[in-house]
C-alpha cells in the first residue's frame, strides 16, 4: 500500500509550475492589464481635453442664446441654445416613437411569438438591424420622407427612431425573459386576459430594466450625427416647430464647427461637445442607478 | 443539466390562443398591435433595400465599367472601388489594433478581476461607448491629427528605403488625416462592443471546465488556453465580426479624420475616403442626377455589406450560445 501511494505521489507533479510556465502566465496577466490601460489613455485624453476646452466655452449665454453666430466670430457672441433645443426636441420625439414600438415588439417576441419561426426571424433580424450604419437610416428617411415633405426636426426623429427601435426591442426582450412564469400563471388563474396580464403584471415587473435599456438607447441616439445631416439640415436659429422647416442639433453643430478653420468655431464645437457628452452621461448614470435599484430589489 | 429542466417557458401563449374565439376584442387588438410592432423591423429592413435600390438605378445602370473604377469626383467619375477600399482598410486597421485589446480586457474582467470588482471596470469601458462619434471626430481632427502628423513623418523618414515598410508607412504624401488615423479612432470606438459581446460569451464557460484545468495543475493562462478559449472561440469571432460591421458603418468620426481624398494605395499614412464618409460629406452637394444616385447606391452597398457581416456574426454568436446551453 505504502509503495502504491508513493508511486502515485511521484507520478503527479505537485510542485509549483516551473519557471517558464509561471513567467508566461505572469506575462499574459500583465498584457491583459495593459490592454485595459491602453483603453484608458484615449478615454482619459479625450475627457480631459473635452472638459478643459469645453468649460471655457460654456456659460449660461452659450447654453441659451438662440443665435449661432458665423464661424469667424469669437466665442463671446451668440450661443448654442438653438442646438440644445433641437437636440432635446428631436431626441425626445424619437424616444416617443421608438420606445413604445420597441417595447411592443419585445412583448410580441416574448409573450406571443414563442418559439415560432416568425418570432425567431424578427428576433434575429432585430439584432442584425442594430448593426445597420446610422448613415443608411439617414438616407432611407431622406428618400421616403424628406424628398417628399422637406427637411424637419421630425424627419431627424424618424431616422433616430429607426436606429433606436432594434436596440429597445433587444434590451426589453432580455428583460421580459427574466420575468418569472409563475407571475403570468398566477394572473391567468385569476381569469385575466393575456393583454391584461402583459400590461398589468409582466411589463411592470420588468419596468426598471426596460427603462434603463431605453435610456441607453436614447443616450446613443442623442449623440448621433449621421442620420441627421440630410434629414434635419443645419440652421443657425432656434426652430420651435419640430414638424416643419430645417432644424439643428448639438452633434450637427459640432460636426460643422469642427471642420472650420476659425478658433471661435472650434471653441464653440468643444462647448457643444461638452454639453452633448454631459447630456449622454446623465442619461447613462440614470440608467445605471435604475439598474442598480432593480437588481437590489430582485435580490 | 438535462434538456428537460430547461423546458420552454413560453407555453402560456398556446393556452391563451386556444380560447381565441371567446377572447375580448381589446385582447386580440393588443396582440395585433404587438405583432405589427415586431413586423416593423422586417418592414424597415425591406423598405431600406427597395427604396435605396430604386433611387440608385441610374448609377447601377451605368454598368460595371463605371462602378468598378477608383475615381469618385462627383462629376464624371462615380467609382465605388476607391471608397470601398478606404472603408475596408480603415476597418481592418481598427480590427487589428482593437481586437487584442478588447479580447484582453474581456479575459481580464472575466478571469482575473474578481466578479464583484468587475463592475466599475465595465462602467469605464461603457464610457467609451457613450462618447458620441462626433466627439471622437472632433478630438481626432483638432488634437490627434496634428500630433500624429509629426509621428507619421518621423516614421516615414525612418522606414525610407526599407522594402515593405516603406510602401506601408513611407511615401512623400504622408499626412495626419489618413487611413491609419481613421483605423486608430475606429479601434477605440469598437472596443466596447467587442469587449461586452466577448465577455458574455466567455462568462458561459462552465466552472467545472475551468476547475478541471486548475486541478490538472494548469496556470491561469493555460486554463484560459485550454478551457476558456475552445469553448468561446466561435462567440468571440462573432463579436469581432460585429465590431467589423460597426467599423465599416462608422461615419462621422471617420469623415473628420480620414482626409477626404479618394484613392487606392498601399500607403497607410496617406489620406483616403470611406463609403460612409463620402455620403456624409457630399450628399448635400449632390443635386440630383448620377451624383445623388451614386451616393445612394453606395449607401445600398454599405447596407448590404454590413447586413452580411452581421448575419454571419450573429450566426456565430447564436451558435456558440446554443452550444453553451448544451443544445
Amino acid at each position: 500500500m505504502a509503495a502504491a501511494s508513493d508511486s502515485l505521489a511521484q507520478s503527479v507533479d505537485l510542485r509549483e509550475p516551473s519557471g517558464w510556465r509561471r513567467s508566461k502566465n505572469q506575462i499574459m496577466t500583465v498584457l491583459m492589464w495593459l490592454a485595459f490601460v491602453i483603453v484608458l489613455i484615449p478615454l482619459g485624453f479625450v475627457l480631459v481635453t473635452l472638459v478643459a476646452k469645453g468649460a471655457d466655452a460654456i456659460s449660461w449665454q452659450f447654453l441659451t442664446n438662440s443665435t449661432i453666430p458665423p464661424n469667424v466670430l469669437p466665442l463671446g457672441v451668440g450661443g448654442m441654445g438653438a442646438a440644445v433645443v433641437g437636440t432635446l426636441e428631436i431626441t425626445g420625439f424619437a424616444t416617443l416613437l421608438a420606445v413604445p414600438l420597441g417595447v411592443l415588439g419585445a412583448v410580441y417576441l416574448n409573450e406571443y411569438g414563442g418559439n415560432g419561426i416568425l418570432a425567431r426571424l424578427i428576433s434575429f433580424m432585430s439584432s442584425v438591424m442594430t448593426g445597420v450604419p446610422s448613415i443608411v437610416m439617414g438616407l432611407f428617411i431622406y428618400i421616403i420622407w424628406v424628398a417628399h415633405f422637406g427637411y424637419s426636426g421630425m424627419a431627424g426623429s424618424f431616422a433616430l427612431a429607426c436606429l433606436m427601435l432594434p436596440i429597445v426591442i433587444r434590451s426589453s426582450y432580455e428583460m421580459l425573459r427574466l420575468v418569472p412564469d409563475s407571475l403570468r400563471q398566477g394572473s391567468y388563474a385569476l381569469g385575466a386576459t393575456k393583454a391584461r396580464v402583459t400590461l398589468t403584471v409582466v411589463l411592470p415587473a420588468a419596468l426598471s430594466g426596460i427603462v434603463s435599456g431605453a435610456l441607453l438607447a436614447v443616450a446613443r441616439a442623442a449623440g448621433e450625427t449621421a442620420p441627421l445631416i440630410f434629414t434635419v439640415l443645419t440652421v443657425e436659429q432656434t426652430n420651435p416647430n419640430l414638424f416643419s422647416g430645417p432644424d439643428t442639433s448639438l452633434p450637427l453643430q459640432i460636426f460643422s464647427n469642427a471642420q472650420s478653420a476659425y478658433t471661435g468655431a472650434n471653441a464653440r464645437a468643444w462647448g457643444a461637445a461638452l454639453t452633448l457628452v454631459a447630456i449622454t452621461f446623465i442619461l447613462m448614470i440614470v440608467a445605471r442607478i435604475i439598474t442598480a435599484l432593480f437588481t437590489r430589489n430582485t435580490r | 443539466m438535462s434538456a428537460a429542466t430547461k423546458a420552454d417557458p413560453a407555453t402560456p401563449a398556446g393556452s391563451a390562443n386556444a380560447l381565441n374565439r371567446r377572447r375580448p376584442l381589446g385582447d386580440r387588438g393588443f396582440q395585433i398591435l404587438a405583432l405589427a410592432a415586431g413586423l416593423l423591423v422586417l418592414v424597415i429592413l425591406v423598405l431600406i433595400t427597395v427604396t435605396t435600390a430604386q433611387q440608385s438605378t441610374t448609377w447601377f445602370s451605368g454598368g460595371f465599367k463605371d462602378i468598378f473604377q477608383v475615381a469618385f469626383d462627383g462629376n464624371t467619375h462615380f467609382g465605388a472601388m476607391g471608397v470601398l477600399f478606404g472603408t475596408v482598410i480603415s476597418s481592418v486597421i481598427g480590427i487589428i489594433i482593437g481586437v487584442p485589446v478588447s479580447v484582453g480586457i474581456a479575459l481580464l474582467l472575466t478571469q482575473v478581476v474578481p466578479a464583484r470588482w468587475a463592475r466599475p471596470f465595465v462602467y469605464v469601458i461603457d464610457l467609451l461607448a457613450v462618447v458620441p462619434s462626433v466627439v471622437w471626430g472632433l478630438w481626432g481632427i483638432i488634437v490627434l491629427v496634428p500630433w500624429l502628423q509629426k509621428i507619421y513623418l518621423d516614421i516615414a523618414s525612418g522606414v525610407k528605403g526599407i522594402p515593405v515598410l516603406d510602401s506601408l508607412f513611407g511615401g512623400p504624401n504622408v499626412t495626419g488625416a489618413s487611413f491609419f488615423t481613421a483605423g486608430l479612432i475606429l479601434a477605440i470606438m469598437i472596443t466596447p462592443i467587442i469587449t461586452s459581446l466577448s465577455r458574455e460569451v466567455i462568462a458561459t464557460v462552465p466552472d467545472i471546465d475551468k476547475e478541471g484545468a486548475y486541478a490538472l495543475g494548469a496556470t491561469r493562462w493555460e486554463m484560459i488556453r485550454g478551457a476558456v478559449w475552445p469553448h468561446s472561440q466561435g462567440g468571440v469571432v462573432g463579436a469581432i465580426l460585429v465590431g467589423f460591421g460597426r467599423a465599416m458603418g462608422e461615419t462621422i468620426a471617420v469623415a473628420l479624420v480620414i482626409g477626404d481624398s479618394v484613392e487606392v494605395t498601399s500607403h497607410l499614412f496617406y489620406s483616403g475616403h470611406s463609403i460612409a464618409a463620402i455620403i456624409a460629406l457630399q450628399f448635400g452637394e449632390a443635386n440630383g442626377g448620377e451624383f445623388r444616385s451614386a451616393l445612394i447606391g453606395l449607401g445600398l452597398v454599405l447596407f448590404v455589406l454590413t447586413i452580411l457581416v452581421n448575419l454571419v456574426a450573429r450566426w456565430f454568436v447564436e451558435r456558440s450560445s446554443r452550444r453553451a446551453r448544451g443544445e
